[in-house]
């Protein structure tokens, strides 16, 4: 280059890079739904067309007007988001067209309210990448608890209390329902982990039929947590086995994040004010921080997060191992 | 060409001709026969659309919505529970104006359950936004079903086309089939300006603040009642096409000298044309099938009333605890006139209660001469516990 040197950071900057979702939408600083969205849809563009569901996702992008979104992209209700992507998909094949099919939705719109009209999608087998946003809670209606939400969260719905220490039931393992659709790919993902996200997006994309990536995202408005932590947090929730980076073959498990080391969920759970009141000086406080611990231990266990690590460091790694279902 | 068709099955094959190229559906009786001949056709190879059999009214809805917006021509069909289930979603595209068309097999809706025909349903989903066409008999289904996907596109509105469950559904008739060729000269393909496509990308069904709302709202008001002028205009379009008209906004038949006007919606019209002219007990009758109940053609409903003393209002559902729907419209729109006809309003039918030929001779006898309040007229009182009579 004439003789001339140029900086890394220069190089990076003049890459030209597909973004999907561009800068001045009114998420909270930090939130984790923002970056995820950012990066799946970096990774499937440009080719694409998107069906979001209601959400803080679709309001915080699309104040009319103005638009985040530099991709085709409609929101239509809160819970038909798998039909409406379904339709389209339908729409594209009676046309012969090979653009793919994105459908969004937060964990309500998707463990809840929605899971019907996905289940159908699934079963039906239209080829769309499903991503649902995990937040663990309606954030978009002001911080609920939804069927994502982790046992002993508070939440305006499942506040701590004198009688309560937060959500009373278990956050649903909505992986395992996804995988017993025996659809050709289901994984879940973290923020934290960008590399692994944009990897798992390219691969659900390349099979063909439906998949479905569910991303743990941050959300530090409704977790109480400060947005510069987002990323720490994620990773936190990865590294003590309470969220495990997980891929699901028609419903086989071929790929883990291992964890070398796993990190005691206080950890984790010590910085958001959701799980502050497990900290006061309480038997059952003490009773339910034993009882996540023993979540994600059973997690380790049920995923084999610790078998074989083979020096892979979840600090750096991004790494996923794909085993052809051994652990199945 | 003319062949013995049930009308679900006439109803399917105008849908195929139309060239859609997606249809979602979930059975519902009394639709259910207009899917299993779409899928039958897509089976034989007579068809060559997207059949998607969803697992509920409500994704059948959306399927529709997302493969209209990512642009195909598609359509759906419902009743009943099933139409009411759908209600959110019909909100919603009518609101993102998403050209589509739905057939609704007009069911009763529960409870009490009721498989059988009236007009609950749609009349529930009256101010979804949607265009409402009536059809008399299965000729005319045919031939609005053809003509709903035209209105549909060009004012980008989703349209409605109403007909009798069991009595229109399932009942074979002559039907007069278009040839494709006469369908495929009457309708353009699918084109849908708004189309979502990655080389233009758009964004829609976007949060919209109060400064924006209602101007939203007034364009679509406006592109209903642009309606008023197209749904003749396509009538009339097809007429040049097929030789058949199916009344525009509003068939008027009979005698034009009556003073006494009867309108209705639906297949009792058949029944009422032939009340008048088979009884003389009916004296001279103008009578009324008001074809498109979205947009309301009031200027048309006036000008047909010019001379009438007054107009009776047969529907087959009710607002409980107010009155007619239909009825409450039809005053409201002859309240303008200067010397406005008496309307007598009356819901009969309901629930599939048979509308016998002497229904309208008993009823146009027992008029009293000042409108009293609006009532089921077929009620048989021996089934009433007596405090309700
Ligand atoms: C049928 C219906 N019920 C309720 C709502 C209100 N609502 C809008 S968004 C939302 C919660 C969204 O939560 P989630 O899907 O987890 O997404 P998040 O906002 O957390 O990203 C709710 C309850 C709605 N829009 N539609
Ligand atoms: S409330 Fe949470 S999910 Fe919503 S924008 Fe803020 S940080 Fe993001």
């Amino acid at each position: 280059m004439n003789g001339q040197t140029i900086s890394i950071e220069a190089l990076r900057s003049q890459q030209p890079r597909y973004a999907g979702l561009t800068a001045g939408h009114r998420a909270c600083l930090g939130c984790g739904q923002a970056l995820a969205a950012r990066l799946v849809t970096e990774a499937a563009g440009p080719d694409v067309i998107v069906a979001n569901a209601t959400g803080c996702l679709e309001i915080f992008t699309t104040p009319w007007p103005e638009s985040a979104w530099r991709l085709p992209w409609l929101h239509s209700l809160f819970e038909n988001t798998g039909a409406v992507a379904a339709g389209m998909e339908a729409a594209l094949k009676a046309q012969g067209k090979s653009t793919k099919v994105l459908a969004f939705g937060g964990d309500g719109g998707t463990f809840d309210i929605g899971f019907q009209a996905l289940s159908g999608m699934l079963e039906r087998g239209h080829e769309v990448l499903y991503v649902c946003y995990d937040n663990e809670a309606y954030m978009n209606t002001g911080i609920q608890r939804s069927s994502s939400t982790p046992h002993a969260a508070a939440t305006t719905t499942s506040p701590a209390g004198r009688a309560r220490m937060g959500k009373r039931h278990l956050k649903k393992d909505i992986l395992a329902i996804i995988a017993a659709h025996h659809i050709p790919y289901a994984a879940t993902a973290s923020v934290a982990y960008p590399a692994d996200v944009r990897k798992k997006v390219r691969r659900a994309l390349a099979v063909p039929g439906p998949s479905f990536l569910l991303v743990h995202s941050p959300c530090p408005l409704g977790w109480g947590h400060d947005g510069a932590l987002s990323i720490e947090v994620a990773r936190l929730a990865v590294e003590t086995g309470l969220f495990p980076l997980v891929e699901m073959e028609r419903g086989s498990l071929v790929g883990v994040l291992p964890l070398r080391a796993p990190k005691p969920v206080r950890d984790y759970l010590a910085l958001q004010g959701r799980f502050a009141h497990l900290f006061a000086d309480d038997p059952r406080a003490r009773e339910e921080l034993a009882h996540l611990q023993a979540l994600a231990d059973a997690n380790i266990e049920r995923y084999g997060l610790r078998a074989g690590g083979a020096g892979l460091d979840t600090e750096s790694a991004d790494t996923v191992r794909r085993g052809g279902g051994q652990w199945a | 060409m003319r062949l013995p068709l049930e009308g679900s099955q006439a109803i399917a094959r105008a849908v195929v001709a139309a060239r859609a190229q997606v249809v979602a559906a979930y059975p519902i009786t009394p639709q259910t026969h207009i899917v299993e001949h779409i899928a039958k056709l897509v089976a034989d190879g007579e068809a060559t659309c997207e059949l998607v059999s969803v697992e509920s009214e409500f994704s059948a809805a959306s399927v529709v919505l997302g493969a209209a917006v990512a642009g195909s021509r598609a359509y759906t069909a419902t009743a009943s529970q099933g139409l009411l289930l759908m209600g959110e979603v019909l909100y919603n595209i009518a609101g993102l104006r998403v050209p589509l068309v739905m057939t609704v097999a007009n069911r009763a809706v529960s409870a009490p359950l009721s498989i059988w025909n009236d007009q609950q349903d749609s009349m529930a989903m009256r101010d979804a936004g949607w265009v409402q066409l009536y059809c008399s008999d299965n000729q005319e289904a045919v031939d609005t079903t053809l003509q709903a996907f035209r209105i549909a596109e060009t004012l980008e509105v989703p349209v409605m086309v109403c007909v009798d469950g069991f009595t229109l559904t399932h009942t074979l008739e002559a039907i007069d089939l278009p040839a494709q060729e006469q369908v495929d000269h009457f309708l353009p393909p699918y084109r849908f300006a708004r189309t979502l496509n990655p080389r233009n990308p758009l964004s829609f069904g976007t949060l919209v603040a109060p400064e924006y709302y209602a101007e939203m709202r007034q364009l679509h008001h406006q592109a209903l009642l642009d309606a008023l002028e197209l749904i003749p205009a396509v009538d009339a379009a097809w007429q040049e096409v097929s030789g058949r008209s199916c009344g525009g906004l509003l068939r008027v038949e009979g005698d034009p000298a009556a003073r006494t006007g009867v309108l209705t919606l639906g297949s009792i019209f058949g029944t009422l044309a032939d009340a008048v002219a088979i009884d003389p007990a009916c004296g001279p009758v103008r009578l009324m099938h008001l074809r498109s109940f979205r947009p309301f053609p009031a200027a048309a409903l006036r000008a047909a009333c010019a001379g009438l003393e007054r107009l009776v209002v047969l529907e087959r559902a009710i607002s409980p605890g107010a009155s007619g729907i239909v009825t409450a419209e039809v005053r409201a729109a002859l309240a303008e006139l200067l010397k406005p006809p008496c309307v007598h309003g009356f819901a009969v039918g309901l629930g599939g209660r048979d509308v016998p030929l002497d229904l309208l001779p008993r009823l146009l006898a027992s008029l009293p001469e000042t409108p009293g309040p609006f009532r089921i007229f077929d009620l048989d009182p021996d089934k009433l516990p007596q405090e309700a009579l």
